[in-house]
């Protein structure tokens, strides 16, 4: 199939606005988007700025803006996207993070943000042999976060973010909710301030945009919702 | 630029990771990777990681080390098997207390399952010996050790690429780096490197492996050199999405799962009676490919890239979707199929290097068949020959690998760097690196790298693959020495300097293919099958003369060969039958 990519380009060395340049590509339709892109890359322009590694939805580099929905260039199927001769798919860099090049944008705040909610086990007390013993039911209640590859999809998708860009974001909250759900973990109260702040959890309105751009699947407006009823408990607890 | 640290790690996937975590720990370190640290391979990693915790029935070291000697066909170093299966037990439960999410047994202990090659009692039945996170072991390992670093403040310089290593005769003093996002040259002087870079699957057209999976570490190794050892032995994972190349864990079959031809028939059954689908991978995917040449493909056109079933429907949802959720959910999205109805279309992957910088158990790499030391300069992991591997490797043993030698290497920096100068380097040591970029950017572009690598590629998988003979293997190298006379004349298109991604990948392409030469060198040289270096013209193992592991050396636009001693202390090289 002959498709035309109209792909978001940006050179910070020589472009003072970004703007679309269009590629005509002959793809099977069965094949990714990222291999359109590869094409375009190996054979027309070396030029064209985009992350990837590999090539099939576990790495999270190449999240970027595809018809104006966020996702992975590995995990969209070309034939997802056009029908037929001649249909052009556009693509852009993800929003909210600066565009260093092309589709290369600076994830810098993201991972700030993923820090800031201490993203490890929080528990000092000694181990005495061996494992600590955690039901599969127990380990199942966070299962679908530990899903998440730091995509940046969901940021990308937020609402709230366009507003706000000081707002944690979907993903810092529903790792925070990694931890804070497994019984292994004590650190509520050191993520605390990170959560119960303005600029926490709180901005979220339950959207649902980011849950939708999820390429793995993880239920990150739950998430939030039950980290925000884990800060009001907590609340109680310290007003009684 | 110019930076001073104690430690460089260079790669930050499981290997690289857990080395930084011990290392930074008693030396100042900087761990340097051409991708952000969660973005490394190790994280689509699968199926497991193995230790004898007879968890859910009785396990032992023992038997595990054994294994692993006789699944690489014996040309594994013995002691070095034993640290790993001895090492193996401690080093899960530090993953788990750190953090790391396994499925649980109904005790609330971590989980085990099965996998090719790891039996009880010295090859009796398979054995349970494979701990897991779902379907995705390795990215909860790369996950949980990447917050580790966090915890501990590790020094990051993500997407900076090394393309070479400073030498001062025989030492090693530092590396040089090109950042993406400026284009700058970085030299980093150090007393210790250690190379984590992970694999090279990239060689070949079909592969497990990511784009970054491009060999970088042992190629400026060979290039400075430094041998690369066994290098024939690549495995092939036999089972890959058709076309594609992504894998589908041999967790699958570990479950349960069932290989099939165009008739149905679970053709294992004559190849590996005791072990069937759960034999050791160069032996599953050598049976698949005698199936497809006997016109048992599906398809049944005997072409090369016929395929087979891999049958998971009787495993039924629930199993699937508990214990192999993303197994189910790649087949969805590129196949549009469910396993639970329908089998799964699979033929052989190129996954995994066996071969690589060699290194003695402390990581440190040695230069030759005496076993002498290059100073400062360590390699763990994928990129690394310790030799746990052989000829062939064992499922699970690649990230025990990582973890347990990741730690070894990072405690035995710790200890070097006390007594070890701080070397004084100039920018003259950047010279040859931009020596090489300065003729990749320079002039008109007479062509791009894209058909070159295309070739490589091709030819590696249809004369260097699963099934070899003199004759492919002489073209290969021939081919090998055409397309790095090519490669000299190419030219990048990009011209800027910030975030030039053409530059770096031509650099990746330069090094996959001295790599390619060299393996395909190897592989030529050993006259006998043994793992998964398999040979039509010489189908028998052959103790009296191969016994040996290959060092080669890379001299220009040739390789030359030299030998290892391989240390079979413990058993005796027996004939390997399942
Ligand atoms: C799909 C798949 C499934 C697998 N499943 C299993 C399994 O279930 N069990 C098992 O035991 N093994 C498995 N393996 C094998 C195992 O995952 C790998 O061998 C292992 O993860 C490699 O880890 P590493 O630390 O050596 O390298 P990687 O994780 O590949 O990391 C390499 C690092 O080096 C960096 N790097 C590379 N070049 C440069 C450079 N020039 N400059 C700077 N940095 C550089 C990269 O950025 C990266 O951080 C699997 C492999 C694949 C491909
Ligand atoms: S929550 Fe999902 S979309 Fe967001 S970063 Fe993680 S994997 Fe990507
Ligand atoms: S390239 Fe890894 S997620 Fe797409």
């Amino acid at each position: 199939m002959k498709i035309n990519l109209k792909i978001q380009r940006f050179n910070p060395e020589t472009d003072t606005e970004p703007r679309f340049q269009e590629y005509s590509v002959e793809i099977d339709p069965n094949a990714r988007l990222l291999d359109a892109l590869m094409q375009v890359k190996r054979f027309q322009d070396g030029s064209l700025g985009f992350r990837k590694s590999c090539a099939h939805g576990v790495c999270g580099s190449d999240a970027m803006r595809i018809n104006g929905k966020d996702g992975l260039a590995c995990k969209t199927l070309v034939k997802d996207l056009a029908t037929g001769d001649g249909d052009t798919i556009t693509v852009e860099p993800l929003r909210y993070l600066p565009v260093q090049r092309d589709l290369i944008v600076d994830q810098s705040d993201f991972f700030r943000k993923y820090r800031l909610i201490k993203p490890y086990l929080i528990n000092d007390d000694p181990v005495e042999a061996g494992e600590r013993i955690q039901s599969q039911e127990e380990r199942m209640v966070f299962d679908d976060t530990t899903n998440c590859i730091l995509c940046a999809s969901c940021y990308s998708a937020c609402p709230v973010l366009g507003e706000n860009t000081a707002f944690l974001g979907p993903a810092a909250i529903s790792q925070a909710y990694r931890f804070l759900a497994d019984t292994r973990d004590q650190g509520f109260a050191e993520r605390q301030p990170a959560l119960d702040d303005p600029d926490g959890v709180w901005p979220c309105q339950n959207h649902f945009k980011c849950t939708k751009a999820c390429p793995r699947s993880i239920l990150i407006t739950k998430r939030i919702n039950q980290v925000k009823r884990m800060l009001d408990k907590a609340r109680e607890a310290e007003s009684e | 630029m110019i930076h001073q640290f104690d430690t460089v790690i260079v790669g930050s996937g499981g290997s690289g990771l857990y080395a930084a975590l011990e290392a930074s720990q008693r030396s100042r370190t900087a761990v340097v990777s051409k991708l952000y640290p969660i973005r490394s391979h190790t994280g689509a990693a699968q199926g497991g990681i193995s230790a004898a915790l007879g968890n859910t029935e009785e396990d032992k070291p023992e038997w595990h080390a054994f294994d692993t000697v006789k699944g690489g066909d014996y040309l594994v170093d013995q002691g070095a098997a034993n640290i790993l299966a001895e090492e193996a037990v401690q080093a899960v439960y530090d993953l788990e207390n750190r953090g790391l999410p396994f499925n649980r047994t109904p005790e609330g202990r971590i989980d085990q399952r099965r996998f090719g090659g790891h039996t009880r009692n010295f090859g009796e039945a398979p054995v349970r010996r494979a701990c897991y996170a779902a379907d995705r072991t390795g990215h909860m390992i790369l996950q949980t050790l990447y917050q580790q670093c966090i915890k501990n403040d590790v020094a990051f310089f993500d997407e900076f690429q090394v393309v070479d290593l400073a030498m001062n005769g025989d030492s090693c003093q530092g590396v040089v780096a090109v950042e993406l996002a400026t284009g700058e040259v970085h030299i980093f002087a150090a007393k210790a490197v250690l190379f984590a870079t992970g694999g090279f699957g990239r060689m070949f057209k079909v592969t497990s492996n990511a784009y970054a999976n491009t060999g970088d570490g042992p190629a400026v190794c060979a290039r400075r050199g430094i041998p690369l050892e066994d290098m024939e032995f690549f495995q092939f994972h036999p089972t890959g999405i058709m076309g594609l190349g992504i894998l589908i864990t041999e967790a699958v079959r570990g479950e349960g799962g069932i290989l099939r031809n165009r008739d149905g028939e679970r053709f294992m059954e004559r190849y590996s009676p005791t072990l069937l689908d759960l034999a050791p991978r160069d032996i599953v995917a050598r049976s698949m490919l005698t199936e497809v040449r006997a016109g048992k493909g599906i398809r049944g056109d005997r072409k090369i890239d016929d395929y087979l079933h891999l049958d998971a429907t009787h495993l039924g949802k629930e199993v699937l979707l508990a214990k192999l959720p993303d197994i189910t959910s790649f087949c969805n999205t590129y196949l549009g199929i469910d396993p639970a109805e329908t089998p799964i279309p699979v033929l052989p992957t190129a996954h995994y290097a066996m071969g690589g910088i060699p290194t003695d158990v402390y990581g440190r790499v040695v230069r030759d068949g005496q076993d002498t030391v290059v100073p400062g300069l360590y390699a763990a992991g994928e990129c690394a020959c310790v030799s746990v591997h052989g000829a062939n490797r064992l499922g699970t043993n690649s990230l025990l690998d990582l973890v347990v030698f990741g730690r070894r290497a990072g405690q035995h920096i710790g200890d070097y760097v006390k007594q070890a100068d701080a070397p004084q380097l100039s920018e003259a040591a950047a010279d040859p690196a931009r020596e090489w970029m300065a003729r990749l950017t320079e002039g008109t572009s007479e062509h791009h790298g894209g058909h070159i690598s295309d070739e490589m590629q091709t030819v590696m998988m249809e004369k260097v693959g699963i099934y070899r003979n003199a004759a492919d293997m002489q073209t290969a190298v021939d081919a090998m020495q055409q397309l790095r006379e090519r490669y000299r004349a190419v030219r990048i298109q990009d011209t800027g300097k910030q975030f030039n991604t053409d530059l770096l990948e031509l650099i990746e392409l330069g090094n996959l293919l001295d790599l390619s030469l060299i393996t395909a060198a190897s592989a030529a040289n050993r006259t006998e099958s043994r793992g998964a270096h398999s040979r039509e013209d010489f189908p028998e193992r052959d103790d009296d003369q191969w016994l040996k592991h290959t060092l080669a050396y890379l001299e220009g636009d040739t390789v030359r060969i030299d030998y290892k001693p391989v240390d079979t202390s413990i058993w005796e090289p027996k004939p390997r039958t399942y």
